[in-house]
């Protein structure tokens, strides 16, 4: 589903490379923690999954396109595989959650009546059913981070990137999260997350992926967030 | 849906951004009065250029009594003279650009003179003192040297007078109106490319977040920057819609109802010929948004 090949990223010139030297391969409806210090390449991996960024050297294939080959205008295509979720939730704080997770649909061109079934089957999903005609201001941390996740997978991507989306929730609230993001893998979703939070993947046991300074220096399955290297 | 959702975009980008729109309505306006102003003008010069140059003449005056000219020497023309002028004009190599010949004699220059003049202010005047001609109209004014050349300096010819002379001055003076108006609606247009600029701008900033969003969920480009480009065509559009409306007024009731009554020898633009400058003030405006959006846009939504 995602697979990197040698690849690189070097920001500036001359500086440290962002990434050095990555292979990884992600299978279809994996769960995988991306784990590291700030600093460590997790941003950088994301982006390039993303295609916000280009590799300065290696492949990257992601959902079965080479995104070093991938034309500027069909980046969009490959944007609609890719659900993500972020630690700032993301919403726009004058369309109600019904509205914000419509939205994601209006902008790639979704039919009316697409959009009236897809999002209340979603939101149902996420936990929010009732809700919908709330605005983000009106609801908790948790709540506001389920809308961004309903964003991100009511048009059913086969992957899910997360960046820290427990970054700025309650350990009891981010146990909600991790649970939903759990079903939404075990509906054969492939969830890359990016995080800090030791306790989370501790609990998970899921394939952790470590960058340190641009390098991968682990790759375990069904492991732990700091184990630490000999 | 889409289309539904781009409008919707635009008229709450427009709301929200309300006196930039208006500013860009208002420069859009002023710019395009002054673009359909020179165009209006132009259309009077040759107005009047067809309408005029269509009675002008071309006059070849022949020898009075005592001209001190040496071609008159012999004294007024005789009647070999004018037969041998007649000759050139309706049979020499000129004659194709030649349309009519009409000889004038001094009887019936002294009869023409007479009943313009009501107010009897040449009473003392006799036909002895007129001058005979030949009014030559030509097919194409234009040509007038080719005629002149023709004639000028054969005996009996005192002088050859092209009559678009006469109006050369005042066509000057409209190409020189034409020339301003140009020229200040090109440092308006300046500016309305700047303002309209600067409002996509300050638009496609304040709504990051949406566009952010877009971005992420696979919106295509063109989804994402349309509104914007619409936003400055929509007030741009506006704009020349009023400069439009504000030409039609002018012209209808400055030129058609009062221009038309006090200075009546002249056929003046109306307010159809607006009406023909209109559409091409919608396709600047339109054509000003796109390209300030294009210069614009690439920067703030990049894929």
């Amino acid at each position: 589903m995602i697979r990197l090949d040698n690849v690189s990223k070097v920001y500036a010139r001359g500086a440290r490379p962002a990434l050095d030297d990555i292979s990884v391969e992600i299978e279809r409806g994996d769960f995988v923690f991306l784990v590291g210090s700030s600093g460590s390449g997790k941003s950088t991996f994301l982006k390039l999954i993303l295609r916000e960024e280009r590799p300065t050297s290696g492949d990257v294939h992601v959902a079965g396109r080479h995104l070093n080959r991938l034309s500027s205008w069909r980046v969009p295509l490959l944007r609609r595989e890719i659900g993500a979720v972020f630690q700032d939730f993301r919403l726009l704080p004058n369309k109600t959650v019904f509205d914000n997770v419509a939205f994601a649909l209006q902008v790639i061109g979704k039919k009316r009546h697409h959009i009236q079934s897809m999002v209340p089957e979603t939101l149902e999903l996420v936990g929010l059913a009732g809700k919908e005609k709330r605005f983000p201001h009106e609801l908790s941390g948790g709540e506001q981070q389920r809308v961004a996740i309903a964003r991100a997978v009511v048009n059913h991507p086969p992957i899910l990137l997360c960046d820290e989306p427990t970054g700025n929730l309650d350990p009891g609230t981010s146990i909600g999260i991790m649970r939903l993001l759990d079903r939404i893998n075990r509906t054969g979703t492939t969830v890359l997350m990016a995080t800090h939070d030791d306790e989370i993947v501790d609990q998970m046991r899921k394939r952790v992926i470590e960058l340190k300074g641009g390098q991968m220096i682990r790759d375990q399955d069904r492991g732990v967030y700091g184990v630490e290297q000999s | 849906m889409r289309l539904r959702f781009i409008f919707g975009e635009v008229f709450s980008g427009l709301r929200r951004n309300g006196t930039m729109a208006l500013s860009v309505v208002l420069v859009t306006f002023v710019s395009l009065t002054f673009v359909g102003a020179a165009a209006l003008t132009q259309m009077q010069v040759d107005k009047l250029k067809g309408d005029w140059y269509d009675k002008v003449e071309v006059s070849v005056f022949l020898c009075p009594d005592n001209s001190p000219k040496i071609q008159c020497s012999s004294g007024r023309a005789t009647p070999e003279q004018e037969d041998a002028i007649r000759a050139v004009l309706d049979d020499g190599s000129v004659a194709p650009l030649i349309q009519k010949v009409q000889y004038e004699s001094r009887e019936e220059m002294f009869a023409n003179l007479r009943a313009r003049d009501a107010s009897n202010q040449f009473g003392s005047l006799t036909a002895d003192q007129m001058q005979a001609s030949f009014r030559v109209k030509l097919t194409d004014p234009t040509q007038f040297e080719v005629v002149a050349d023709k004639v000028r300096g054969m005996n009996g010819v005192e002088t050859v007078q092209d009559q678009r002379e006469i109006f050369k001055g005042l066509f000057s003076l409209l190409n020189a109106a034409t020339l301003v108006a140009a020229g200040l609606a090109a440092v308006m247009l300046l500016a309305a490319v700047l303002l309209i600029t600067t409002t996509i701008r300050l638009s496609a900033l304040s709504r990051r977040r949406e566009t952010n969003i877009m971005r992420m969920v696979g919106a295509s480009r063109g989804l994402i920057q349309l509104p914007f480009m619409l936003e400055g065509a929509v007030a741009a559009t506006l704009g020349a819609v009023m400069a439009a409306a504000g030409l039609w007024l002018s012209v209808r009731y400055l030129v058609e109802d009062w221009l038309n009554q006090s200075v009546t020898f002249v056929d003046y633009v109306g307010a159809a010929d607006v009406l023909v400058v209109a559409p091409w003030l919608l396709v600047v405006a339109v054509g000003l948004a796109v390209v300030a959006s294009l210069a614009t846009l690439g920067r703030y939504t990049r894929a």
